[in-house]
């Protein structure tokens, strides 16, 4: 496509079209109705005046006899900017007048006509050009009389009128393609550039921005969306790869253990005793993988919002009390107290599974990370709890154990981050991935808090419309 | 027990066939959806063991024409597709459990008997019985030789489901679901600290004890004389 024919094609440009034409049609029929009634006006008052002149030439003629038309046709032709006259015989001679020509046949039918003529002029000068003029004839004692007004003057208002519309015609239909030629060119230009660059970006160089031009019209605002689009697909593509790079290593670790141990004991084994042992090392290996294949399709899931098919609506305090009992003896056999204090209804829309799991793997962690050995003398507590920010529901763990300091408290959301300290405990270090991941999904968050001392982490989701206490 | 297995691997189902025949289960199989909905109609079996995507016809529809020609025999439905809602899913079709790929012997085998035993009169009985121990499912009491036992509701639930499948073997999924109501791994094993809660209040201080721990597999509660 040509660069004009591109032009041709814009938005902007047939709109411009489209209004250019709208204006026209407007204009013109404004000053089709002006020239119509312009020249309307005029012929009523030159009808007049020739009736007025007629009726003043007749009583002349009625007071004076043809001597006394002729006498005032005479004087009133000489007048300057007279009105036109002629007196005929009959036959058609002159006898008085201003006129020298005539179109043939006007003097034969009393009544009202226009016609092209000629003014008889002084003598000496040259002969007068045709013009137009509307007359009337009537008959007196046998002579034709004519009177009639030259329409020179209608005609050339008249002239000036449509000429004005042929000018501004012109005019308009210039500026408003010249207008529209350049206002398609600008928009059209910022559309080759946005184009460009999602090109560029196609083609691979995702660090591309739509160019913004800062006048935030809705072009700016286009690009805006699709720029703020772009860096929510990058952070998801480093997301997923750092998420993949993860998988390769934490899933092929306990790989590679579990295929040296059995090489192991093809290798090594001397009777069946070492051959059971390396196949329960087998199945309990596999088992954990199996463990964290799950968790990390349920935290797929969660962060694909796929669970959001089913929302139920249900009290966040219930899941406290059921999660908090689920624990509460695992917690004493560790020698931990577990509270929970969860006694008003806390509405939450949401899977509750997903908050179920959620908040066991934070109760989960609490016992694990806080267990007495590692208190400095803090009571030996945990407190399971549901409250009220503004119009968030609360879904918090408190624990006084050696907490998280302040610098890993983002990274040990990610997947698979566990701390150096934690390495001795079992797990995969993918729980509280899990509990961020459920609360994402939900609209909410999970914020690591310093719980002086120890961990605060809260779930944080949005509040439900009140659902009753069952 | 006739159990029918209607699953497109082969080599699993070898060695379901094989493990079933070792524990003293017959057990017939099916390759694909068609040719095991004709078996299941015609076949007097005990549970039937479906695979969620078979060739021909998948695992959902041969249980909605099996309830839909009156056939009631207990489903468990086998699927790769663990997450909850798949499972609902199952469950809504008719299916009696659902059990998620991969799983351990010792599950499938643990649910398919607990399927067999549904059937049978004990879900009506309100009072159950092992030995001397009596758990009252109407006015919720429970007596060990006679002496009222103090359990808390959780317990009581988790008593009264171990009493229901008496003389099977319960895994701690089993009762996580069935208890809890809840689908999904609480990584630590939070299941054993409550068994052992219970325990001591239903065997401390008696001379035969009825909890048994099923190496391996999970939880039985048994009259020790058998």
């Amino acid at each position: 496509m040509t660069a004009l024919g591109k032009l041709l094609r814009t938005t902007a440009f047939k709109l411009t079209l489209v209004y250019l034409l709208i204006f026209i049609l407007f204009a013109a029929s404004l000053l089709g109705y002006l020239a119509l009634n312009t020249r309307r006006l005029i012929t009523e008052q030159i009808t007049s005046t020739i009736e007025s002149e007629i009726k003043t030439l007749t009583e002349q003629y009625e007071q004076g006899g043809l001597r006394r038309l002729f006498f005032a046709v005479q004087i009133r032709s000489r007048r300057p900017g007279s009105s036109l006259y002629l007196v005929t015989t009959p036959n058609g001679e002159g006898l008085a007048g201003n006129i020298s020509a005539l179109e043939p046949g006007v003097l034969d039918h009393p009544g009202w006509r226009e016609t092209s003529y000629r003014r008889l002029e002084a003598p000496g000068a040259a002969e007068g050009t045709e013009h137009r003029a509307l007359v009337e004839v009537v008959q007196l004692g046998g002579f034709h009389v004519l009177v009639g007004r030259d329409l020179e003057e209608r005609e050339r208002l008249y002239g000036i009128i449509s000429n004005a519309g042929r000018w501004s015609f012109a005019l308009v239909v210039v500026l408003g393609l010249v207008g529209g030629f350049f206002v398609s060119r600008r928009v059209l230009s910022r559309i080759d550039a946005m184009t460009g660059t999602a090109q560029v970006i196609m083609a691979g160089d995702l660090a591309g921005r739509l160019p913004v031009a800062g006048s935030g019209d809705e072009l700016d605002r286009l690009a805006d969306a699709v720029n703020a689009m772009l860096d929510r697909i990058v952070a998801l593509m480093h997301g997923l790869s750092e998420v993949s790079d993860n998988i390769a290593h934490d899933l092929k670790t306990p790989l590679t253990r579990l295929r040296n141990r059995c090489e192991q004991a093809l290798r090594g084994s001397t009777g069946e005793a070492d051959y059971r042992a390396a196949l329960e090392y087998t199945i309990e290996e596999s088992d954990e993988l199996i463990r964290t294949f799950d968790a990390l399709l349920m935290i797929a899931r969660a962060e694909s919002g796929h669970a959001r098919d089913d929302m139920t609506e249900f009290d966040a305090a219930e899941i406290a009390r059921d999660v908090g009992e689920l624990y509460e003896p695992l917690a004493e056999e560790k020698g931990l107290a577990l509270k929970v204090d969860a006694a008003t209804a806390a509405p939450v829309r949401g899977n509750r599974e997903l908050v179920s799991q959620a908040l066991a793997n934070l109760v989960d962690n609490a016992i694990k990370y806080a267990a007495p050995g590692k208190l400095n003398g803090q009571p030996a507590e945990i407190m399971v709890k549901t409250g009220r920010e503004g119009e968030r529901i609360t879904l918090s763990v408190e624990d006084r154990g050696p907490g998280i300091p302040e610098a890993d408290r983002g990274r040990v959301v990610e997947r698979f981050v566990r701390l150096e300290q934690s390495r001795s405990e079992p797990g995969s270090g993918l729980g509280l991935s899990l509990a961020s991941a459920v609360a994402r999904l939900h609209g909410g968050e999970l914020k690591l808090e310093d719980n002086h001392p120890g961990l605060k982490s809260t779930i944080a989701l949005p509040r439900a419309g009140p659902v009753g206490t069952g | 027990m006739r159990l029918l297995i209607i699953e497109d691997d082969r080599d699993a189902t070898e060695y379901l066939v094989k493990a079933f025949r070792e524990v003293g289960h017959v057990a017939d199989q099916a390759g694909d959806g068609a040719e095991g909905l004709a078996l299941a109609l015609e076949g007097q079996y005990d549970v039937l063991i479906i695979d969620r995507m078979l060739p021909k016809r998948d695992g959902l529809s041969i249980i909605a024409a099996l309830r839909a020609q009156s056939v009631e025999t207990p489903v468990l439905i086998l699927s790769a597709l663990g997450q909850v809602d798949d499972r609902v899913k199952g469950l809504h079709a008719g299916g009696d459990d659902y059990l998620a790929k991969p799983y351990a012997f010792s599950e499938l085998l643990a649910r398919v008997e607990a399927l067999t035993r549904r059937r049978g009169s004990r879900g009506e009985e309100t009072v159950y019985r092992v030995s001397d121990l009596e758990l009252n499912r109407l006015s919720h009491e429970v007596t060990r030789a006679g002496q009222e036992l103090q359990l808390q509701p959780r317990e009581f639930r988790l008593l009264e489901y171990l009493m229901r499948h008496a003389g099977q073997v319960v895994t701690r999924t089993m009762l996580l679901e069935n208890v809890w109501d809840y689908h999904f791994d609480p990584q630590t094993n939070v299941i054993d600290v409550h068994i052992s809660r219970l325990r001591s209040k239903i065997d401390k201080g008696f001379a035969q004890p009825l909890l048994h721990t099923v190496r391996g597999a999970g939880y039985m509660i048994r009259d020790g004389v058998r």
